[in-house]
């Protein structure tokens, strides 16, 4: 049975973790998914990689992104996927944006990060690559 | 779906955040889920906070929540943000107000959007609440939308409103008009540290003065929720009202109330879910062409309507 209040909008949680205060690229990211249709759970600057995991537990979100622009996310990327296994959130669609160099592309592809969006990408790309992704 | 249960059961935070998306998306799985929690239900107290846009009620329910885990208590948090009614998309905020909470196991808190709903609440709010109360949560705190004046859904689920005002932000004639300051068992002043905050309690004061002899009149307090002051009051408040609605047996009123506002908003619902699905498109689409032709009244077009299934 169809109900007019069955609704499933895709869940996103936006993080920024480690101590950069700079979240002018998180919060145009979060206004375009909510254009786009999402749910967008935004949590604030400087959240801790286990902050992150327990908010995306918490709210259940279909999707994780992770906006840094210190140059620490080899260090902190790594601690939030892992504080994310810990706790059995293990099916969500990571993706990554900010300044973060192209050679450290494959290594966050090989966390399970399937997207980086780096400085000048068209917002709907970002729209576009959650409802590709996203499984529901 | 038994699995999923035991786990929550057993007090398995995912497989509590699990469930609720299934009970908010309102599917027939989410409504099975609620079916088998919901006789576990009936334990909590749970607590209303409503108020304006910007009045502090996220920074208030953190800060509640707070005194509350000082106390030993658990605390299960929803708090509602509104949907745009163009995209269905929201932007959910109220987390960055609760961040001290994030880490502590004896809280759990959802961000919920309203999905359209009227009331500063969310569709299916009274079943992720009970949700939430089966889980075990010794409170429970249902924030809502920024509310003005006339969103007075929270009263039905919540058995404590509270009903946060801002110093500076209209005369008394506001407080003395009907609607949401009706609902309200605890009135707070928030953001007390503002010269005008004095005036506004007078306000509120005078405005309680010309209550019905007889009826309780709620408690007024002041608080600052950013730096945590008036927060053992409040709590030590929302307790003494508690009492009160046990000793007078207001309590199981408000429970039988609340079950007959839901199961009366779910038959509506399904009457006209039935409807709609009896009823072709076309159909639908000629009578709303006639009515917007003024050529039918819009009261006789529904009576045509559900009287094709309700024979």
């Amino acid at each position: 049975m169809s109900t007019t209040t069955t609704t499933a909008q895709i869940r996103v949680l936006i993080a920024k973790p480690g101590l950069d205060g700079h979240d002018r690229g998180a919060k145009v990211v979060a206004r375009a998914l909510r254009d786009g249709g999402c749910e967008v759970i935004y949590t604030g600057i400087r959240q801790t990689p286990e902050m992150i995991a327990e908010a995306a537990l918490q709210e259940d979100v279909d999707v994780v992104g992770l906006s840094i622009l210190s140059g620490a996310h080899l260090e902190l990327f790594p601690r939030v996927v892992e504080e994310l296994k810990k706790r059995g959130v293990d099916d969500v669609l990571l993706f990554c944006g900010g300044i973060i160099p192209e050679e450290d592309t494959a290594a966050l592809s090989k966390l399970g990060f399937k997207a980086i969006f780096r400085p000048g990408t068209n917002t709907q790309d970002i729209v576009k690559f959650v409802y590709d992704n996203v499984k529901k | 779906m038994d699995e999923l249960v035991q786990r929550f059961l057993s007090g398995d935070r995912r497989a509590l955040a699990r469930i609720i998306s299934r009970v908010e998306n309102g599917t027939p799985e989410g409504r099975e889920y609620v079916r088998a929690l919901f006789p576990h239900s009936g334990k909590t107290h749970i607590i209303g906070v409503t108020g304006g846009a910007g009045s502090g009620k996220s920074t208030l329910t953190g800060a509640l929540a707070g005194e509350y885990r000082k106390r030993g208590k658990t605390v299960g948090i929803v708090a509602v943000d509104p949907s745009s009614p163009f995209t269905k998309g929201a932007i959910l905020g109220d987390r960055i107000r609760m961040q001290d909470l994030t880490l502590d196991p004896g809280v759990y808190m959802r961000s919920m959007a309203g999905r359209g709903a009227l009331g500063g609440l969310a569709p299916s709010i009274a079943n992720v609440v009970a949700v939430m109360d089966a889980f075990g949560f010794d409170y429970v705190l249902v924030e809502t939308i920024g509310a003005g004046q006339d969103e007075v859904e929270i009263a039905a689920t919540a058995m404590t409103t509270i009903l946060v005002n801002n110093p500076g932000t209209g005369d008394d004639i506001q407080a003395l008009k009907a609607g949401i300051i009706e609902i309200a068992d605890i009135l707070v002043v928030n953001k007390a540290d503002h010269p005008a905050a004095d005036i506004l309690v007078s306000q509120l004061r005078a405005l309680l003065a010309l209550s019905p002899a007889g009826s309780r009149r709620p408690q007024i307090l002041k608080t600052t929720a950013t730096k945590g002051e008036g927060l053992e009051e409040l709590a030590d408040a929302i307790a003494e009202h508690y009492q009160y609605l046990d000793e007078t047996g207001q309590l199981a009123k408000h429970q039988e109330e609340d079950a007959r506002h839901q199961v009366l908003a779910i038959t509506r619902q399904i009457v006209l879910e039935r409807i709609r699905a009896a009823t072709p498109d076309e159909e639908l689409e000629a009578l709303v062409k006639r009515v917007a032709a003024r050529e039918l009244d819009p009261h006789s077009a529904a009576e045509d309507l559900a009287a094709s299934v309700l024979i």
